[in-house]
């Protein structure tokens, strides 16, 4: 199996595991959620065969097809897109357990679509984790786009069907509108998209334009829910809490800021970027983005829309650290990504554990469910103070990092907006812990106690990641510092 | 001299005014038959431009006998080009008749505003 | 070998001998089966006639062996082959699937005519694709427009015969005026042949009748062709039309009137006539723009869904008359390619429609909530052809989307101002496509009896037949690219 092949394989292997499902789905529920598990087993090892390929400082790559004259299908792996592979697929396997776990406990209507949807989604984030130039990461973000709308609107009633209604509206505007014009422009003016370490557009483009084309691909991806692109992340909380949890912890949302994150690095050029004085203003509306949606999140009662502005907040952490342009910053954004999802798929674990067990939704409705659901809450406890940022867990090391780069590019505003954020995010999340640990549960609700087996597992394994991210976190440092290597601090 | 430049043009005259008179009759009635009856008008103010510039002063028939020499003719091609558009307007007619006949078994009436009304 | 030569007259002559011949054919299904295999040849042969052209030469045929200026020429390039493709390609796609469809809704004794019609439609749109003579267009042209009148006029609803007459007033007119300007091009060069009458018209460019020729020839093509704001026609028309009749005319007919347009103002006008093709984008550009825009709007909010795919194809045909209109490599490519793909996604469309029309008569978008829970297959080809239409990367029409906005871009300073305006109407398309999606897939009705009744299984294989293709050419365009780039090159003069 040379590294090319594995790369197809990777981008295959769902796409046959969504026949596997649809197939056995027609014979029994087990079968197919079988068939979920040794996919997902699968894929992770494919993906990560390509890991000490990628550490001896390899990058494969393979053309598929060329569609039109310089516009091709290709992929090609690199440290970014392999750390972002890794992770998706590594927590595909943790989210069908817990899928399982959840879809039962709650009697949902048309798993077989579920899980169906849910591998061709896994497709097409590889898709976008190797793109090896802008056409591809196009083509793969909008059937990312696509493959998650039955997934949003998995419900069906008029509620969801409206909230998925503007998740659908607000991706597929700003990629139509604003991504692709971004892509056919520097195809235009650089003859050519392929992602170059240095990028392609340096020399090519004049200052004005250069923080043009900057904001039409930064707004013009949605996925990374730069304000005001964000509404689509909270309407999307209406799916189920596994969709919620993959694809709006770490899928959808980190496709966004890893797409931004990559053009920036691989488009534009670090350096380039740094010294174009029209680029400057994406920082500050990452910081903005990252204040206001934690004061939005500090307002929000109900779980999984607080959840969702967190989760906006912590993407444009991704966002601003990409944006201080330093090396190590950009160390910390790819880092981040991995913090963040660990982090986040736990919290979202969590919210969808009380839910099947309890039904509630709100916050104010937690009080004193640590005692009934203590391994769920724990581990709801660990997520949070990631996000926060608290040693021992991988939110520090990320945070470290970024604030090592704002070090490096001397931005004060930076570190300014990661101490106000983080004082923030603890308001908002201490509360929840002290009510749930500490405070009286109410009479009168209902008795129950930790969710389906499968579901309690899965939120575990994640929340030991979280904290095992802040020892082992080794061979992620070294794998993105090849990205930046050879750049001034 | 202006006037009898313009005057000379006379044929050119009919087919514009007939062109103009059809196409105010299609847009203006109501009644289907009479807006048939516009159309046609209006194709065959064009055949008379096509029969028109076909003839050469002193012209006659292109048919060439032995012995007649230094004879002009007038142009063939355009008579037979409208030849065929008249079949192909007789045919546009006909269609276009039938048509009204099925308005009528449907609709009961051929006026425009009426079979609106009635929808 | 020899019969390759003959292509060119094999292409009308095969589905115009076929009809009569049709009519004969009383017998239950025979019709049907007869004309589907005259379809099918011609699909056959206009497969090799863009072969032969891939191949190299341009494929000229001169009837009854008069050479050209005299005898009556056709000629098959680029262009004319891939135009060829998709109006024999769509006739045979629409006839494979057209017999559950069209025996619901057409009487049984009337179906020899009906297909007899039928044939000599794609006879008279074949017929002006590969003539080279001015004159034969407007007779090819005249035969294909009755052809669709009467199959039109099949339709069930008595409204059908308010369309009919209303195509048949406007159609009239536009191809009375494209007479009229041959007529007068005629007057001043004495040729009818477009080959010859580009050598020849230099002499008298700048005189008034050719001027007026232009203007006639123009703007009754854009009649034809149903350009905004001489659209009004069409959307009555095709929604009015049987299913099949739709799929048919809808990813074919106009596209032929527009080809002539191009073919007309490319290869005779623009290269003599001095400021002719700055006067034929400022003519035509604003009506595009507007074309794309309103129409893209009106769509979003009509009722029936037939009709707004009817509307939408008047902004995909501004998509196609802007790329003209920008006189260059890039955009006539474009131009060229879009016809071949919006040809795919809205034959595909209409296909899915018909397929959902077999099943529920009524086909306004409210009363279709639902469906697509007995009929998962037709909903889901609806889905994927939608995407093309809105230019999904991945499908046929992202292709054509991708070219137009480069082509945009490299256009000039008003480059931005196409782009946001494509941009809009795509996100416009997005909109009415969505709201057929949603009530489809999860509109009010929820509580229909989700028993599967799709409809018949060859009107669905076509169907899927059709969304593939979508597909395939959005992956693999080599085919039509490579014909787009041989005509955008003798168009523009660089390919003699």
């Amino acid at each position: 199996m040379t590294p090319e092949n594995t790369i197809l394989i990777a981008i295959c292997l769902p796409l046959v595991g969504m026949l596997g499902i649809i197939i056995a789905g027609r014979f029994s529920a087990n079968l197919r959620e079988t068939v979920t598990l040794i996919t997902a087993l699968c894929l992770v090892y494919v993906v990560w065969s390509l890991l000490p390929e990628l550490m001896a400082g390899g990058r494969p790559a393979v053309e598929v097809t060329q569609l039109l004259p310089g516009i091709s299908i290709a992929f090609r792996v690199e440290p970014l897109g392999m750390l972002f592979s890794a992770l998706a697929s590594g927590l595909w396997i943790v989210n069908s357990i817990y899928s399982i776990g959840y879809m039962r406990g709650n009697k949902e209507k048309h798993q077989t679509r579920f899980y169906a949807c849910f591998a061709l989604a896994l497709s097409a984030t590889m898709g976008v984790a190797f793109a090896g130039n802008l056409f591809t990461l196009f083509l793969f973000y909008e059937i990312l786009t696509l493959s998650t709308y039955p997934l949003v609107s998995h419900k069906g009633d008029a509620n969801t069907v409206r909230s998925a209604r503007v998740y659908l509206g607000v991706l597929l505007a700003t990629s139509i509108g604003l991504f692709l014009p971004a892509i056919i422009w520097t195809y235009v003016i650089a003859g050519t998209g392929d992602f170059v370490l240095g990028g392609i557009l340096p020399g090519k483009l004049q200052d004005p334009e250069v923080g043009l084309l900057l904001g039409l691909f930064v707004f013009g991806i949605g996925k990374a829910a730069v304000m005001p692109v964000h509404r689509w992340l909270p309407a999307a909380m209406v799916a189920p809490t596994p969709v919620s949890a993959l694809l709006h912890a770490v899928a959808v949302v980190k496709a966004g800021v890893f797409s931004i994150t990559k053009i920036i690095t691989y488009i534009f050029g670090i350096e380039f970027l740094f010294d174009s004085s029209s680029s400057g203003w994406m920082f500050y509306i990452a910081a903005f983005t990252i204040l206001a949606a934690s004061i939005v999140a500090l307002r929000q009662t109900n779980l999984k829309r607080m959840l969702a502005y967190s989760t906006i907040g912590q993407l444009s952490y991704v966002v601003m650290a990409a944006a201080i342009l330093k090396p190590l910053a950009e160390v910390g954004a790819a880092i981040h990504m991995v913090a963040h999802a660990f982090g986040k798929i736990t919290l979202f674990f969590a919210a969808g554990a009380i839910y099947v067990a309890s039904k509630k939704t709100e916050l104010y409705q937690l009080r004193g469910i640590g005692k009934r659901m203590p391994w769920t809450m724990t581990a709801f406890t660990i997520g949070a103070l990631s996000m926060i940022g608290v040693p021992p867990t991988a939110g520090f090391v990320s945070k470290w990092y970024i604030l090592a780069g704002a070090f490096q590019a001397q931005n004060t505003a930076a570190l300014f907006t990661i101490i106000g954020s983080t004082a923030l995010n603890a308001a908002y999340f201490l509360p929840i812990i002290y009510m749930a640990w500490f405070a009286k549960e109410e009479s009168g609700g209902k008795d129950h106690g930790e969710a389906p087996f499968p579901a309690v597992l899965a939120l575990t394994i994640t929340a030991m990641l979280t904290l095992a991210f802040f020892i082992f976190n080794g061979p992620v440092i070294e794998l993105e510092s090849q990205v930046v290597q050879g750049l001034a601090p | 001299m202006k006037l009898l430049e313009l005057l000379g043009y006379y044929n050119y005259w009919v087919f514009a005014i007939a062109l103009v008179i059809g196409l105010y009759a299609v847009i203006s009635k109501t009644n289907l038959i009479k807006k048939l009856i516009g159309l046609s008008i209006f194709q065959s103010a064009v055949f008379l431009m096509y029969i028109t510039m076909d003839k050469v002063e002193g012209g006659t028939a292109p048919i060439i006998k032995a012995g007649v020499e230094d004879q002009i003719y007038s142009n063939p091609l355009p008579q037979v080009l409208i030849l065929t558009a008249i079949v192909v307007g007789v045919s546009t007619l006909a269609l276009g008749l039938a048509i009204v006949v099925r308005v009528n078994e449907r609709y009961g009436t051929i006026e425009e505003s009426e079979i609106l009304e009635s929808d | 070998m020899d019969l390759i030569a003959h292509l060119p007259a094999l292409q009308v002559i095969v589905p115009m001998l076929s009809a009569p011949i049709i009519v004969l054919l009383q017998p239950r299904g025979l019709a049907w089966a007869g004309a589907t295999l005259a379809a099918v040849v011609s699909f056959a042969i206009s497969i090799a006639l863009a072969v032969a052209v891939l191949g190299g030469e341009t494929q000229t045929y001169s009837m009854g062996g008069w050479a050209a200026p005299f005898g009556i020429a056709l000629s098959v390039g680029g262009l004319s082959a891939l135009v060829l493709l998709v109006v024999t390609g769509a006739a045979a796609i629409a006839l494979l699937a057209a017999r559950p469809s069209i025996d619901q809704q057409i009487e049984l004794e009337r179906q020899p005519m009906f297909y007899s019609a039928w044939l000599l439609g794609l006879a008279g749109l074949a017929g002006i694709v590969v003539s080279a003579d001015a004159f034969n267009i407007f007779v090819f042209m005249e035969i294909s427009s009755l052809a669709s009148y009467v199959l039109i006029a099949g339709g069930p609803d008595r409204r059908a015969l308010l369309a009919v007459f209303k195509y048949l007033i406007m159609g009239t007119i536009g191809a009375t005026f494209y007479l009229i300007g041959v007529g007068l091009i005629y007057m001043m060069t004495g040729t009818l042949n477009l080959a010859d009458m580009e050598s020849r018209i230099g002499e008298v460019a700048q005189t008034r009748p050719v001027l007026v020729a232009a203007g006639f020839i123009t703007i009754g093509l854009a009649l034809k062709a149903a350009v905004f704001p001489l659209h009004v026609w069409l959307p009555n028309a095709y929604t009015q039309a049987p299913h099949m009749i739709t799929v048919f005319l809808a990813a074919c007919a106009t596209k032929v009137s527009i080809y002539v347009l191009i073919r007309f103002d490319y290869m005779v006008f623009q290269p003599t006539m001095a400021e002719h093709d700055n006067q034929f984008a400022l003519f035509l550009m604003p009506l595009a723009l507007l074309g794309i825009l309103v129409a893209s709007a009106v769509a979003m909010f009509e009722g029936n869904i037939k009709r707004l795919l009817g509307t939408s194809s008047v902004a995909q045909i501004g998509y196609i008359m802007l790329g003209a209109s920008f006189i260059s490599l890039a955009g006539v490519e474009a131009s060229v390619m879009h016809i071949f793909n919006h040809a795919l996604a809205k034959g595909g469309l209409f296909l899915a429609v018909a397929c959902i029309a077999f099943r529920y008569s009524d086909l306004r978008i409210q009363e279709l909530g639902g469906v697509a829970k007995t009929m998962p297959f037709s909903c889901a080809a609806l889905v994927l052809c939608g995407l093309s239409l809105i230019g999904v990367p991945g499908t046929a029409g992202f292709i054509s989307k991708w070219l137009l906005i480069t082509a945009s871009l490299q256009s000039g300073p008003w480059g931005w101002v196409f782009v946001a305006v494509i941009l809009v109407s795509s996100l416009m398309a997005v909109v009415y496509i969505w709201r057929i999606v949603e009530s489809l897939y999860f509109g009010g009705s929820t509580n229909r009896d989700s028993v599967i009744s799709e409809a018949p299984l060859q009107l669905l294989v076509i169907t899927w037949i059709a969304a593939l293709a979508n597909l395939y050419f959005g992956f693999f365009p080599e085919l039509p690219l490579a014909l787009a780039d041989n005509a955008a090159d003798v168009l523009m003069g660089y390919g003699k």
